[in-house]
């Protein structure tokens, strides 16, 4: 079964069709790229998925499941997770709060024990700050667990919305832009990154990017979209020859 | 590595020991505040003045829930207050039996907090849609909704205000309302629950798609603070005796605001320093006469400028915080290193 199906997806805001007759059908363990031109649509696209908008038509499904308004929160629960194109981490908290907050949805311990701290609160407590911590050391940010998160380095706050994602235990990973800002050094390693991630979290993957090195590396299959429709689909080295996607990067060839 | 987790170990026993001496700490204050006013050692003006403190307290404590933890700005306040300091005062003069108004007098309080906990909810509707300068408008909007609605019933005494309370707050009642206050926000704010409204006001999309169910925390949030402004305007009422809408008016939810900020946001150990401080130099200054409105307000304006985030800004004392929660990181690693 497909991990997330979407239906002839279109979008409008106030009338102006931020995406139209948007397909996609993901297979688990596939790693997916969106690519297009500023203001295609990506971004939207991502935000369709995760019920931050909800889609003026169409349906979108996840492992079966109808979507298309609930809200973001219930969708992170089922198993959507993402990261932001500009980093949106909670600043002012300490990186392993960071990734405590994204426990949220599976504690179990109601109100009132949170307000005695008893019952299931200890025990689901310590498990939440056990799982963060060897979540952290999985991706070797434990060293920093104390730190102020907005005091960290660049690529380690790109590092630390990733693992927060993962704290969500999804299935299926959004990722909007993660090599933005990074050389082509920090890109290479990003690719190794993301490829191990998906091996040992046993994840879907749909990422957005611009840097076409790291997409026509690690991406078995892309989508360009421009104005919000989808112009390609298919293989990257395809993507690569396919006039449509030439003229909307490069401008139109005139002979 | 062994020298270095001994001395956690030993830093988490030290934490322990500390910890005993807090509740002996304050039951002993307790004590202290049930034999003070029996045998009544203290001046009569020093002990309203501490049971001020102790309002305020309270009052600070539940605005920083929302405006410092929830990072919201709400400056209708002293409308909730208003609704528990009514609610108790209707209780016990008309419906409670005169002779029992003393003992029931902790319901009626506690029917103070609820009556405002549930209006409270009346705020965080809107607050699912609204944030920023939109929320402070509804919020002021509700403060005046209040005022008036208490200025048109006649039963409460319209604009002339509601009296006959019998002086039923004291210290030792002050004292046990500002502890339980204290003791339910710190529990609420170190657990799933307060992480939550946490990330709400560091990035509440964010914390949304990180699985928070913000309108949950929301409304829980607006109930839990609404109640206790509630049970502060209930304790207010029995000890001034008299109550009457303009005391809670837009310029009480400013004090209000005054102290947190000067306390600093999304801190307990701040709104208690904020409140202390605020109240009690007010009644210091009391002999500078019209000069202490503008000496008050310019240590505001020097405060903003020189510690924009108030005394205790976004800090606690250690040993307020959890252990739990105060080396999650290091009982982790030294857990590590014995395995």
């Amino acid at each position: 079964m497909s991990v997330l199906k979407a239906e002839n997806v279109t979008h409008y805001f106030d009338g102006l069709a931020a995406v139209s007759g948007f397909n996609l059908n993901l297979e688990p363990y596939e790693l997916v790229g969106i690519i297009g031109p500023n203001g295609a649509g990506k971004t939207t696209i991502f935000n369709l998925i995760t019920g931050v908008y909800k889609a003026t038509h169409g349906s979108i499904s996840f492992a079966g499941t109808e979507i298309v308004g609930r809200t973001p929160s219930a969708i992170t629960a089922l198993g959507i997770a993402r990261t932001f194109q500009n980093i949106r981490l909670f600043k002012e908290l300490s990186v392993l709060d960071n990734v405590r907050i994204a426990h949220y949805a599976r504690v179990r311990y109601s109100p009132v024990e949170a307000l005695l701290h008893m019952g299931r609160f200890q025990k689901e407590e310590e498990e939440i700050i056990g799982h963060s911590m060897d979540l952290l050391a999985f991706l070797k940010l434990d060293a920093y667990a104390d730190e102020v998160s907005k005091n960290l380095p660049y690529g380690l706050q790109r590092r630390l919305e990733i693992a927060r994602a993962l704290a969500t235990r999804p299935q299926l990973l959004l990722l909007d832009e993660p090599a933005a800002g990074m050389n082509p050094n920090e890109v290479s390693q990003l690719m190794e990154f993301i490829k191990w991630i998906r091996k040992e979290f046993d994840l879907t993957i749909l990422l957005i990017e611009h840097q076409m090195h790291l997409v026509m590396n690690i991406c078995e299959r892309l989508l360009v979209l421009d104005f919000g429709e989808t112009i390609a689909e298919g293989l990257p080295r395809d993507i690569q020859k396919n006039p449509r996607v030439l003229e909307v990067y490069l401008g139109e060839v005139k002979c | 590595m062994m020298i270095n987790t001994s001395r956690i170990k030993q830093f988490k026993e030290n934490l322990e020991t500390k910890r005993w001496l807090l509740p002996a700490l304050l039951v002993f204050v307790f004590a202290l505040s049930l034999v003070i006013q029996q045998f009544e050692l203290l001046d009569p003006y020093v002990q309203l003045i501490i049971m001020y403190v102790g309002i305020n307290i309270i009052l600070t404590l539940s605005l920083n829930l929302i405006n410092g933890y929830m990072g919201e700005f709400s400056v209708g306040h002293a409308g909730f207050m208003a609704i528990g300091a009514y609610v108790a005062s209707f209780l016990t003069v008309k419906v409670f039996p005169t002779d029992m108004a003393a003992w029931l007098f902790p319901l009626a309080v506690i029917a103070g907090g609820m009556v405002a906990g549930v209006v409270g909810l009346v705020v965080a509707f809107p607050s699912f849609k609204t944030r920023g300068d939109y929320l402070a408008i509804v919020t002021l909007a509700f403060g005046m909704i209040v005022k008036s609605v208490i200025e048109n019933i006649d039963a409460l005494g319209g604009p002339r205000g509601f009296l006959g309370m019998e002086k039923l707050s004291t210290l030792p009642w002050v004292f046990f309302w500002v502890l339980i206050s204290v003791w339910v926000i710190r529990n609420l704010i170190y657990s799933n629950f307060g992480r939550g409204v946490l990330s709400i006001r560091e990035d509440e999309i964010a914390s949304d798609l990180m699985s928070v169910n913000t309108n949950h925390v929301k409304v829980l949030a607006f109930t839990v603070s609404s109640f206790f402004a509630g049970i502060a305007g209930g304790l207010f009422a029995h000890l001034l005796q008299f109550i009457n809408p303009r005391a809670f008016d837009i310029i009480k939810s400013t004090d209000i605001l005054i102290m947190v900020y000067l306390g600093g946001i999304g801190s307990i150990a701040g709104s208690v320093i904020g409140a202390t401080v605020y109240t009690v130099l007010l009644e210091v200054l009391r002999p500078m006469g019209i000069w202490r409105m503008v000496f008050m307000p310019l240590v505001l304006v020097l405060l903003m400028i020189f510690r924009p985030r108030g005394i205790m800004g976004l800090r606690e004392f250690r040993w307020f915080v959890p252990v739990r929660d105060m080396l999650a990181s290091r009982l982790w690693r030294e857990k590590k290193a014995g395995t």
